[in-house]
């Protein structure tokens, strides 16, 4: 008996071992990174960018508030609020959409046979691990009032003038949900495949219709990948910074660019690191409520 | 069969509709990557959508660009070296945090593991630009293009340590097991019995780091020092000045080496257990 657990420490010590480089790696080159970030983001700005080592809360209250240049005196501005709100917004209505759009693509592709399946997924694998720049170019291309669509509008004498696409709201949505569909399918789908679709023709027998089957069996044991998913796409269009930056022109900002904004010609690398810092905020909001959803999701199903 | 029986419910794998959203997706998903394709063989002096005729002209014009073949092979360089220290790493995790009874700290092990995946790219990107920044004011020493290294290497652990992981929880530990009642050594199992069972789930991911790495602009944009620039970020350049038609070629090149990772990894991951 002692000798089993003498093995079973020597073991556990083992794969301890083999794990730590990994953690230490990533420790130092992507949590203590963020560690510094915070320290920044209570600091004074210099003036050619990078901090003073002065401790200061100027970044956040800057992001609510103006100062006056001339007294000091503060008064509340909702510029940099209603950056965020918009970003927020842009975030939700991309998981939506994806969500709408992506959940019956999953459902289709999960009910068919084995082989065409994994065609299917390879299909949008393959966009998922495309390049982001490149895809997003490509949307660019298109949307252009030289673009594809518009010539094609022209020369069918649909519009007389070019409908313009590009540098819009209406852009960086299209362009976030192009570049994030795949993220909610993927997930999806892999809780679709483990579905018992027994359960879902039980149901139909006990005349539940249509809709009490998919909200009472089907989204209920999906919900694992429908969180999944729905943090897929949310994080990354919350963060965007290329889309808005290429589709949006730089007139329609998102937080995203507002930070690499601070970094860059801005120089105010405190107010950038507290813009990343409320990022983060909301980041880890939105995955304390997916791992307590889907504790809840196991525990119905 | 069921469905032959039941005659009254719906067919449960049929859903009106359905098939027509999933093959929009599809579409909506391809056509504007296939166009940009389409459009790096058309002979046209601009960007202009007007169809002139068949050329592969632009593909000469790019394969003689200098700036291009430099910025290639950076990304090479620095994608090489991540996959490389990134799969040796989570490999090593993978193998410590799967089979057998979890240890005291596993499930934080874990999340730390994952951490890069759940930051967004752009807070990641600045954390790294002043982590960097902080080391060389505080030591004085500027790790240049090591600077790219190491930050992907970081990024790329989770994409290569997930495939990783999964193909050695689908692996049963009988092998092992026999391989230790046979007097091998815990590194001769590894090597003899593990090791080539793992492979697909290595090179899969592996492939997914080379990747992520090569393809990453983002956080490259911001760490990158004047000079050190990689494939997207000269396609990035290139974007902000005036657009020529070369770019159609330039993004399908980076398209088909995104291509061919993508259907190795998923090959290989995809492929009968053995």
């Amino acid at each position: 008996m002692a000798e089993i657990k003498d093995m079973q420490r020597l073991d556990d010590a083992r794969r301890r071992l083999l794990t730590l480089p990994a953690v230490l790696f990533i420790l130092a080159f992507a949590a203590l990174p963020l560690l510094v970030v915070l320290a920044y983001s209570f600091m004074k700005p210099a003036t050619y960018g990078g901090v003073e080592w002065q401790l200061s809360a100027d970044a956040y209250v800057g992001f609510l508030f103006q100062k006056d240049i001339f007294d000091d005196s503060l008064t509340f501005s909702s510029e940099y609020l209603l950056i965020f709100a918009r970003t927020f917004l842009f975030g939700i209505a991309t998981t939506v959409v994806c969500l709408l759009i992506g959940f019956p693509t999953a459902y289709y592709m999960a009910t068919r046979p084995p082989q065409t399946r994994n065609w299917w997924v390879l299909l949008i694998t393959i966009p998922f691990w495309s390049n982001l720049l490149v895809r997003t170019i490509a949307v660019m291309f298109i949307i252009r009032d030289e673009g594809l669509i518009n010539t094609v509008l022209l020369s069918l004498g649909v519009v007389d003038q070019p409908v313009t696409m590009i540098f819009t709201d209406f852009a960086i949505l299209l362009g976030l949900f192009y570049s994030f569909l795949p993220f909610m399918i993927l997930p999806v789908y892999a809780s679709l495949e483990k579905l018992d679709f027994r359960l879902v023709e039980a149901g139909y027998d006990l005349y539940a219709s249509r809709f009490q089957v998919l909200t009472r069996i089907i989204i209920p044991l999906t919900w694992p990948g429908i969180a999944t998913g729905s943090l897929l796409v949310f994080i990354p269009s919350f963060g965007a910074y290329v889309t808005p930056l290429l589709l949006g022109g730089g007139r329609h900002l998102m937080i995203g660019d507002l930070i690499a904004l601070q970094f860059g010609s801005s120089r105010n690398w405190p107010l950038g690191s507290a813009f990343s810092m409320i990022l983060m905020a909301f980041v880890m909001l939105a995955l304390f409520f997916q791992i307590r959803k889907n504790a809840g999701g196991v525990s119905h199903g | 069969m069921a469905d032959v029986a039941v005659v009254r419910s719906p067919d449960i794998k049929k859903q009106s509709g359905f098939a027509f959203i999933a093959a929009s997706c599809v579409a909506v998903l391809y056509l504007p990557m296939l166009v940009v394709i389409a459009y790096s063989f058309n002979s046209a002096n601009n960007l202009a959508a007007k169809w002139h005729g068949f050329t592969t002209s632009w593909y000469n014009v790019v394969l003689a660009n200098g700036e291009f073949y430099d910025s290639a092979i950076l990304s090479v360089i620095v994608a090489v070296a991540a996959t490389l220290i990134s799969t040796v790493l989570a490999t090593a995790a993978a193998l410590g945090t799967t089979r057998g009874r979890p240890w005291r700290g596993q499930g934080s092990a874990y999340l730390t593991i994952t951490t890069p995946l759940v930051v967004p790219e752009i807070v990641t990107g600045i954390s790294l630009l002043s982590f960097f920044a902080f080391l060389s004011t505080v030591t004085g020493i500027d790790l240049g293009i090591w600077k790219l290294i190491l930050a992907h290497s970081a990024f790329c652990i989770p994409f290569a340590y997930l495939p990783i992981r999964a193909r050695l929880e689908g692996m049963d530990t009988t092998l092992d097991n026999a391989a230790a009642d046979l007097y091998a050594t815990p590194w001769k199992t590894f090597r003899y019995v593990t090791l080539p069972l793992l492979v697909p789930g290595i090179s899969s991911g592996a492939a997914l780091a080379f990747i992520v790495s090569f393809d990453d602009f983002t956080i490259t944009q911001l760490i990158a020092g004047p000079g050190e620039t990689t494939l997207p970020l000269y396609i990035w350049g290139r974007i902000r000045r005036t657009l020529t038609p070369e770019l159609n070629a330039m993004c399908t090149l980076l398209l088909l080496i995104s291509l061919a990772f993508i259907v190795l990894s998923f090959v290989l991951s995809h492929r009968r257990r053995a």
